[in-house]
């Protein structure tokens, strides 16, 4: 008896924080459906007789705000920074790891030092120097991410190769294969996790920044946060809130799809980055 | 090896020298110089650094209002995530669909995550008439509320995982030993746990120190500046202030220089650790 009762209370327990991590989300939700003009006056109403709207405020949203192009911005920008990352701090951090003389070991520190400067120090002249050379569009920015990631990266790369034995590589070696094919047939396959790792926290990290596409790439190629972001700011309090809270359920979407399915990759990525880093 | 280490070090070298190295070194110069662009940039010692800290430049309260959110998110995040994770570690079914949720708020971007308790908070508030401009007070707890709702669910997942690799053993002699719940939860359970308290004390201590996006989408420093934190200030400073932009370098630098420091205070204690198991 005295057990059920105390998992009742703690399931009610459960279930009131739960309802305090989703209710925000709902309430973006239940407004994407509501007359833009009753949004502030009543944040907390349902989308009941006149001021339900269907879909009328997504298609203005996603009008206003180019959600579309920002999306495939957003993907585009993500995709390609991440699976560069791998793949050159993947080969970076097994080389200097492998092969120990003061340049490799100076490259390495220079990464790890990497990871505990601020963005907003190099925020200035970074901006100067990819507009300078031209790499301020969305092909550019990827090789900003690729040297801006690259400090955790490898860093995380290198601690999961120290683990591996070496025999496995000598005896490729010794088989014929040159030191390409050792990687790319031997190694890369070993280093899986940390791959897993390394992709789920470079892409949150890259779907989500805000500030340096807003510098790179300005309004003219908007990632989704600059999109919205831009929404508010460009309408000086004259904002059309339906729309905005169908932009802000659209970005949240596609994000709740993916987790929904990589679930336990995402956590235990975001765990063991934790634990490294 | 050696001959392939132009294809293994150099385009992940070559990013990350043009895009960081370049950059931070770059600012570091320029923080001693008096610049409208970086090219008419003129060398004027330690001026900016003065004029930093100075009355009128809003980095000081940026400072002090920044290190206020800072305590206070740090010990707000890591005792609620706790309990939450004392919660899910008892024998209790459907927890992991409780972990799923309560992690959710951490995939979503800082941006969309500010705009989000924006429309809330000023929900809640203009049944009172006034909205999260209206006092610095509102800001400040505004950004707590948002910050446990983001970190919450990611800190409780690593102490999960801290809980799980307790030793049963030594909790259940503890309980032969005569030992009630919470005795055992204060002498076994938690200095069993301190390494998982030190990974999630740093996470939580550097994301609230260098928070920009949530600041800049829930308040962007509203009323006047007072709810700026750092990150939002050197921004302003560079990009809001004509002519101060070596002041903002120099803002960055000093931000910097803490954001150091806490990483090598939390190396010591990451290194004293490892020492003792």
């Amino acid at each position: 008896m005295n057990k059920t009762v105390n998992k009742t209370f703690w399931y009610s327990l459960l279930s009131v924080v739960a309802l305090f991590f989703l209710l925000p989300v709902v309430i973006i939700l239940i407004n994407s459906f509501k007359s833009r003009f009753v949004i502030m006056a009543e944040p907390f109403s349902l989308p009941l007789g006149e001021s339900f709207v269907g879909l009328d405020n997504y298609f203005s949203g996603i009008k206003a705000s180019g959600f579309f192009k920002a999306f495939g911005i957003s993907l585009f920008v993500t995709v390609g920074s991440v699976v560069s990352i791998i793949i050159c701090s993947s080969m970076t951090a097994w080389y200097i790891t492998r092969r120990k003389t003061l340049v490799t070991k100076l490259i390495y520190f220079a990464f790890v030092f990497s990871m505990i400067v601020p963005f907003q120090m190099v925020m200035y002249t970074l901006t100067y120097v990819a507009v300078k050379i031209n790499f301020s569009n969305p092909l550019g920015i990827i090789f900003i991410y690729l040297g801006f990631g690259a400090g955790l990266s490898v860093f995380m790369f290198s601690g999961f190769v120290k683990g591996i034995p070496r025999e496995i590589e000598e005896a490729a070696t010794i088989d014929g294969c040159n030191t390409l094919q050792t990687f790319f047939k031997i190694v890369f396959p070993i280093l899986k996790p940390t791959t897993v790792t390394v992709a789920i926290l470079n892409a949150m990290w890259i779907w989500n920044d805000y500030l340096l596409p807003y510098l790179i790439l300005g309004s003219k190629y908007k990632t989704i946060p600059v999109a919205v972001q831009l929404t508010m700011q460009g309408a000086y309090g004259n904002v059309d809130w339906g729309g905005f809270m169908a932009m802000l359920t659209l970005s949240i979407i596609p994000i709740i799809l993916l987790y929904i399915f990589l679930q336990r990759y995402i956590i235990e990525g975001v765990l063991s980055g934790a634990v490294k880093g | 090896m050696k001959k392939y280490a132009p294809v293994f070090l150099l385009p992940l070298t070559l990013a990350f020298t043009v895009f960081f190295v370049i950059p931070f070194l770059g600012g570091l110069i320029l923080s001693f110089t008096e610049f409208t662009t970086v090219d008419n940039a003129h060398f004027i010692g330690f001026d900016n650094y003065i004029k930093a800290f100075s009355g009128d430049s809003g980095f000081l309260n940026a400072l002090w209002f920044t290190v206020k959110f800072t305590v206070v998110s740090v010990v707000t995040v890591n005792v609620l995530a706790f309990l939450l994770a004392l919660l899910l570690t008892k024998p209790l079914k459907g927890v992991n669909l409780f972990r799923t949720v309560f992690f959710l708020p951490n995939l979503i971007g800082g941006i969309v995550l500010g705009y989000i308790w924006n429309v809330i908070i000023n929900g809640v508030l203009s049944y009172f008439g006034v909205d999260i401009t209206f006092s610095a007070n509102y800001g400040f707890w505004g950004l707590v509320l948002l910050m446990n709702w983001q970190m919450i669910g990611y800190m409780m997942i690593i102490y999960i995982a801290g809980l799980q690799s307790v030793d049963r053993g030594l909790v259940e002699a503890a309980y032969i030993d005569g030992a009630n719940a919470r005795s055992a939860l204060w002498h076994v359970t938690i200095p069993s746990l301190m390494p998982s308290v030190t990974i999630c004390t740093f996470l939580t201590l550097t994301n609230s120190f260098k928070l920009f996006d949530q600041n800049l989408a829930l308040t962007g420093g509203a009323p006047g500046k007072q709810t700026s934190m750092l990150a939002l200030d050197i921004y302003d400073t560079f990009y809001g202030r004509i002519g101060w932009q070596g002041v903002g370098q120099a803002k960055a630098v000093v931000f910097f220089v803490i954001v150091a420091l806490i990483a090598l205070v939390q190396l010591y204690f990451t290194r004293s650790r490892e020492v003792e198991v």
